[in-house]
């Protein structure tokens, strides 16, 4: 990086700390966003450094969704705040069927915080964002003394456009819709939860954060009239469907035997006595569309990478209570609920 | 997945729920009790009430540890931990188990009490060494199986002469509850023909502990494990035995429960604590010899000594029918605020807190079957 005359010494992000002046706008500011945010995230947008991005609108529906990024820890395996605030705010743009433009996001940093660890989490949004084609071009950095967070929070927010013909909404379910997955279930869930409590699996398991709205390009060219796509995140795919069902008004009916799990996450939470349906997703997504092109979507699906493992999991019925019904893998049927609270584990 | 799947195979399933059909006497009733909040869970979770006939029922047992505990002793951990300036580690459930005046530890956490939820035992003795200059606290609930794990962290405290731990204890007895349910049995209005017993509690009590139940009270009792197929099983054999006018304990969970159950921890116990004269159940009133406290060598880590703490008077929740449920007198529907004001995101009662409560597992798992409750075989 050609030198900085406004900064003589330069900072040191091997050893150095966030400080309240990072986040005070004067010089030291303007230093730590241009050698780790403008240095890894660089683009032509925020190269014009100013305090908004610039840029023509494209033709077309936009849609813009926002989304904060609390997670601890900050790293684990899989991933880490930086790529997953990436990935979590593409996902919630492209599940209306958009094509990210851009994306915008904001810092809450804490005194102490060690820039080793900031850059860490930069360079790791910056790859996702590099990978995903969508620049970061406007942002923000605000400083919280020392115990007033928790290393970081990052927002971020994305803005996308939608193809015309293309009308993708929780309540558009309809009975007879076929229910699809696009892979296992409950893998960031157990791997934050594994490290969360240094519970020593003897196998990793990584979380499953990864942006998906190349896999939804793909699916909304073979099947324009997807009705409904979500990623399943908080509350797992439970919580999900009960979303759906509850805003189409319809009821759904799934069978356990068809949802994909990984062994060592179904081993992780028969220990941890959780039930997958309610562990969180990073980088898998819910789709419901017309039976008769279930099929196709599927095949689709399976030939993306990221929907290798996609699956029917069950039909749209009508049902007046809007509950979600499973076939268990038992042979019983029961209900499946809505997350209440937390997913607490079995204590006997 | 290895040893679990074999547990849970549906063609097996099927078989059972078949032989179990054909052996009942279609001219009577079959009320079991399953004991424990687990076989609920179960019961629940994998449709097994579906697989019986409709003359067979489940009547849900007491053995929730979060149910059963008294609103006093809730309200009691939320003085600790507002009274004095302590870290109160807690197992997750207890957390949203309401106390008197629509408190919880939840809620006392957020108005800054220092409360934190724990997996396990070794994570209470771990705050403790890292922070030394604090008193932390354990809240210590759960039946004998859940007790030898509180016994070896006091062991291990006692021996690292950690002085800022100490257990805030709730440990209560499996047959001093089943004898009060038996004993009232039939009086007001529960009628048994046959126990579920429990699992894991068996496994650290072992199966000679229920023997008071057949030659007492005249009830057969199958110990069953946790799988749906152990459930199941378990029903048709106390299907035989009432068919066969047998009265008898039998093992169906014999890869885990001895007739002695594990001697080791039962030794464990009873050198680290010793047995209360009464203590206070949910539903179930003062039960006598029916709870743990730290022996005598141990209490300096009694928490209740060292924080002494000011109580007022428990109240219940008004309509909450909890106690009569615990005792299986009611189920979870004859209650007016189920699934009115009292829902699992915000419990009236700890039936409907704990995944083990029946009332959670009602509304979590079956209430699309109201009100009828049975289903057929197909």
């Amino acid at each position: 990086m050609a030198s900085d005359r406004r900064f003589p010494v330069r900072l040191d992000l091997q050893h150095g700390t966030v400080d309240m002046s990072h986040g005070a706008g004067g010089r030291a500011m303007a230093q730590l966003i241009a050698e780790v945010f403008q240095r890894h995230l660089n683009n032509d947008l925020l190269a014009q450094c100013n305090d908004q991005a610039l840029f023509m609108p494209p033709a077309g529906r936009l849609v813009i969704s926002t989304d904060g990024h609390v997670i601890s820890p900050l790293f684990f395996p899989g991933g880490d705040i930086g790529c997953l605030s990436v990935h979590g705010t593409l996902n919630d743009v492209a599940m209306a069927g958009a094509r990210p433009l851009y994306l915008a996001a904001g810092f809450i940093l804490e005194e102490g915080f060690p820039l080793s660890d900031l850059v860490r989490i930069v360079e790791s949004m910056a790859r996702a964002a590099n990978d995903a084609g969508v620049p970061v071009v406007t942002g923000d950095t605000k400083v919280v003394e020392r115990g007033k967070g928790d290393g970081v929070f990052i927002t971020t927010t994305g803005i996308g456009v939608v193809p015309d013909g293309i009308l993708i909404s929780g309540e558009r379910a309809r009975p007879g819709d076929a229910i699809l997955i696009s892979g296992s279930i409950g893998d960031h869930g157990v791997a934050i939860l594994s490290k969360r409590e240094n519970l020593g699996f003897g196998t990793e398991i990584q979380s499953d954060t990864t942006a998906l709205h190349d896999l939804v390009a793909a699916m909304i060219t073979v099947v324009p009239d997807i009705h409904c796509l979500r990623d399943p995140t908080r509350g797992g795919l439970a919580t999900t469907l009960n979303e759906l069902a509850h805003q189409s008004g319809v009821g759904m009916q799934i069978r356990e035997d068809a949802i994909p799990v990984c062994t060592d996450v179904a081993a992780a939470c028969e220990l941890l006595g959780l039930d997958p349906l309610y562990v969180a997703n990073e980088g898998k997504l819910v789709a419901i569309c017309p039976a008769e092109f279930a099929e196709a979507l599927l095949q689709t699906m399976r030939h993306h990478p990221q929907g290798k493992a996609s699956a029917i999991i069950g039909e749209v019925v009508e049902d007046a209570l809007h509950f979600v019904q499973m076939e268990t893998s038992f042979g019983g049927s029961r209900i499946v609920d809505w997350l209440a609270g937390e997913q607490l584990p079995r204590i006997c | 997945m290895k040893y679990i799947d074999e547990f849970r195979d549906p063609g097996i399933a099927h078989r059972l729920a078949i032989a179990i059909a054909a052996e009942v006497d279609p001219f009577r009733e079959y009320r079991f009790m399953e004991f424990c909040g687990g076989h609920t869970h179960a019961i629940f979770r994998y449709g097994v009430q579906h697989l019986m006939p409709p003359n067979l029922h489940f009547i849900h047992g007491p053995g929730c540890p979060v149910c059963v505990l008294p609103i006093r002793r809730v309200d009691h951990a939320i003085a600790l931990a507002t009274q004095h300036d302590i870290t109160l580690c807690t197992y997750g459930d207890l957390m949203r188990v309401p106390a008197s005046g629509h408190r919880s530890l939840l809620k006392a956490k957020a108005e800054g009490a220092d409360i934190r939820m724990v997996y396990s035992t070794q994570d209470v003795l771990r705050i403790a060494r890292d922070n030394s200059t604090r008193q932390v606290v354990f809240f210590a609930i759960g039946f004998e199986t859940t007790t030898p794990p509180t016994a070896v962290a006091i062991q291990v405290a006692r021996a690292e002469r950690l002085k800022n731990f100490s257990v805030f204890c709730n440990h209560v007895l499996t047959p001093a509850a089943l004898r009060a349910i038996l004993a009232t049995a039939g009086s007001d209005g529960v009628q048994l023909d046959g126990i579920l017993g429990p699992s894991h509690v068996s496994t650290l009590i072992g199966s000679r502990s229920y023997g008071f139940v057949s030659k007492e009270y005249g009830l057969p009792v199958v110990i069953a494990g946790f799988e749906p197929l152990d459930v199941m099983q378990s029903v048709l054999m106390l299907v035989r035995q009432i068919n066969a006018c047998r009265c008898e304990v039998e093992n169906q969970y014999r890869r885990s429960v001895t007739e002695d159950g594990n001697l080791k921890a039962q030794a464990l116990m009873a050198e680290v604590f010793s047995v209360r004269h009464q203590f206070e159940w949910r539903g179930l009133g003062f039960l006598p010899h029916s709870a743990l406290a730290l022996a005598d060598d141990y209490v300096d880590l009694d928490a209740e000594q060292r924080f002494p703490v000011a109580l007022g008077e428990a109240r219940e929740i008004k309509g909450c029918e909890c106690p009569a449920i615990l005792r299986g007198v009611k189920q979870p529907t004859d209650c007016t605020l189920f699934g009115t004001v009292c829902v699992p995101d915000n419990p009236m009662g700890a039936c409907m807190v704990s995944s083990e409560g029946a009332c959670a597992a009602y509304w979590s798992y079956g209430r699309f079957r109201e009100p009828s409750r049975h289903g057929s075989i197909s």
